[in-house]
């Protein structure tokens, strides 16, 4: 499609300027870690129609292990980032494994509740700190030498990380792997009879899946210094579908613009409407059940392949 | 005094009475769940909500027009299932056509505007419905303190719990029933009205979670979250009994409470997870569920 580069370059540069313009960075980073997180849904939803409603798991999960290594064994950044994506990558494997057993609504089901088994895990654990969370997880520096405690080296680091996870995952969809996961999506039956052993693609999306949600969860956990109960709980499972089903389930970019809207709304909406945040949350989902499934690029595509 | 591993025996009867009240409330949740889910294909995640909207139905008709308990348990589950029917026809009847999974994304964003909207106007403290006076008490059983409420939650549930499975397994109506769910344009074809059939299930389903907020609003705290970790544990009782049977979703419901009860006794720091847990075995064991065929 014409015109897509040159928006990717006009986005990214926006991305790389952004602390000049005057943005907060640490909003910034924020919005980036959930962009990231709605992204590694996508993988997921969006590329192998797989509905969790427990993505908060492994979001949380690795951003407390993060947070706890940093603060309690002072491991570096990077060592702490990465032990938070194996933990939610072991995780992922052993959620994926049981909810993969069943289909449909039954694995929206099934990691809905082995989510909330996580979040037990990490309310009655003797090292995430119960209903306080882990408060001042400090950023350490980089493998020694870069020192992450200015919020423009920190949003340098999430901003590349999140180029990363971005390229990497439409390397992974249209790999060959990609194909076959899109297969699957598409005709379940047809790519059994072709011979493909579908669980394990299936499990391996899980994997990828959780594993990149892990990233952004232990990203987010060094940004903002602390982990609470609220990562790991349903609502925000709730929101990372959300992000994904607004911007645009299956596209690349609409995780991120789905990301962009709802913690903006996040922000800037609960100075205005106080508590009344979840219920229109709750209404935004319903609009977006009814009216643009497709989310705002979707339609946006699709708008623009009708003319 | 007498102990089973190294716990007083008189304690264990009154978890399990706890566990077995919770078990009804389970029952009475994945029983419509699962009527609801066999005719229209849509997994209610509004349950919950639907749950806490009886609970609150009652209070709020306690605290400002002097409804007493016995009415409400009348009037609630009829408002609620009113309002069920309202939302059958103006939303998901348009989902029908689509993946299931839509179905589950708009109530789930029903029960977050329920919710957000309860917990606004009415706070995240939780409020408490006085036990009607003709239930308040306890008897003696000699081994155990029997409180009459609880008794009388769990024999009104079995009541109500095996009542739906006579109409709907014995009844000319249940059988109308059971065929829409296994062809419905065949039988729309010999005349029966089946979008009201759906509506009226649904309206149903609906009443029966707000029979059970009714219930529960005495012996737990009203506030706007007490539907939404219940829910999930409700999915996990509907995953461990298969959604394909009545009485299995009734079963599973009563024993997992039980199980919970005793887990309560023997290991408390599990007792909130030990369902999940049952949950995973199973799908390991059994994967279509214990009752379910696949």
């Amino acid at each position: 499609m014409r015109g897509t580069g040159l928006f990717y370059a006009l986005a990214a540069l926006f991305a790389l300027c952004a602390p000049m313009l005057g943005i907060y960075p640490v909003f910034m980073m924020q919005l980036l870690c959930f962009a990231m997180f709605a992204c590694a849904y996508n993988l997921l939803l969006g590329f192998g129609r797989m509905l969790s409603f427990g993505h908060a798991a492994f979001f949380g999960s690795a951003a407390y292990a993060t947070s706890w290594l940093v603060t309690t064994h002072a491991w570096g950044p990077a060592a702490a980032i990465l032990a938070g994506v194996v933990v939610s990558a072991i995780l992922g494997l052993a959620i994926g494994a049981l909810a993969i057993r069943r289909h449909g609504i039954y694995f929206a089901m099934i990691t809905l509740a082995l989510a909330q088994l996580v979040y037990f895990v990490c309310l009655e654990a003797p090292f995430t700190g119960g209903e306080n969370g882990l408060q001042g997880v400090p950023r350490g520096s980089l493998l020694g030498v870069l020192p992450l405690r200015s919020d423009l080296a920190m949003y340098y680091l999430v901003l590349a990380m999140f180029f990363a996870v971005f390229v990497f995952i439409r390397r992974v969809v249209h790999s060959p792997f990609g194909q076959v996961l899109k297969a699957i999506r598409d005709n379940e039956s047809r790519a059994i009879s072709l011979g493909y052993d579908i669980s394990r693609y299936k499990l391996v999306a899980f994997v990828l899946s959780a594993s990149l949600a892990g990233l952004a969860g232990s990203l987010k956990a060094l940004v903002l210094g602390f982990v609470t109960l609220s990562d790991v709980q349903q609502s925000t499972s709730g929101e990372v579908i959300l992000m994904t089903l607004l911007g645009g389930t299956g596209t690349f970019f609409g995780p991120i613009v789905g990301a962009a809207v709802v913690v903006t709304l996040q922000q800037y909406l609960s100075d205005i409407v106080g508590g009344w945040v979840t219920a229109i949350i709750g209404a935004i989902f319903v609009a977006c059940v009814f009216s643009f499934r497709r989310g705002i690029v979707g339609e946006l595509a699709a708008l623009r392949l009708r003319r | 005094m007498t102990e089973i591993l190294g716990i007083p025996v008189t304690v264990i009867p009154g978890q399990l009475m706890l566990g077995l009240v919770n078990g009804s409330f389970y029952a009475m949740l994945s029983l419509g769940l699962a009527v609801i889910f066999g005719l229209m294909g849509v997994v209610n995640f509004a349950h919950g909500a639907f749950y806490t909207l009886g609970a609150f139905a009652a209070l709020l008709g306690l605290q400002w027009f002097g409804i007493n308990y016995w009415a409400a348990l009348v009037l609630a589950p009829l408002v609620v299932g009113l309002l069920g029917i309202v939302v059958e026809r103006l939303l998901l009847r348009r989902l029908y056509r689509l993946d299931p999974l839509y179905g589950l994304l708009m109530t789930f964003g029903l029960a977050l505007i329920v919710e957000g909207s309860l917990h606004q106007v009415f706070g995240s403290s939780g409020q408490s419905y006085p036990v009607p006076a003709a239930l308040a008490g306890a008897i003696d059983l000699g081994f155990m303190i029997l409180p009459l409420y609880r008794a009388w939650v769990i024999i009104a549930s079995l009541v109500v719990c095996f009542g739906t499975w006579f109409v709907i397994e014995r009844t000319r109506l249940g059988a109308t029933l059971r065929a829409a769910t296994e062809n419905a344009p065949l039988l729309q074809a010999f005349g029966v009205n089946v979008p009201l059939l759906m509506a009226a299930t649904y309206g149903g389903g609906v009443a029966l979670a707000a029979l059970a907020g009714v219930l529960a609003a005495p012996v737990v705290l009203v506030n706007s979250h007490m539907g939404t970790s219940l829910v999930i544990v409700v999915f996990a009782v509907v995953v461990i009994g298969g959604m394909g049977s009545i009485l299995g979703a009734i079963v599973s419901g009563l024993a997992l409470g039980l199980v919970e009860g005793f887990t309560k006794v023997i290991y408390p720091e599990a007792s909130n997870i030990v369902v999940f847990i049952i949950m995973a075995l199973v799908l390991i064991l059994r994967p279509a569920g214990l009752f379910g065929k696949e």
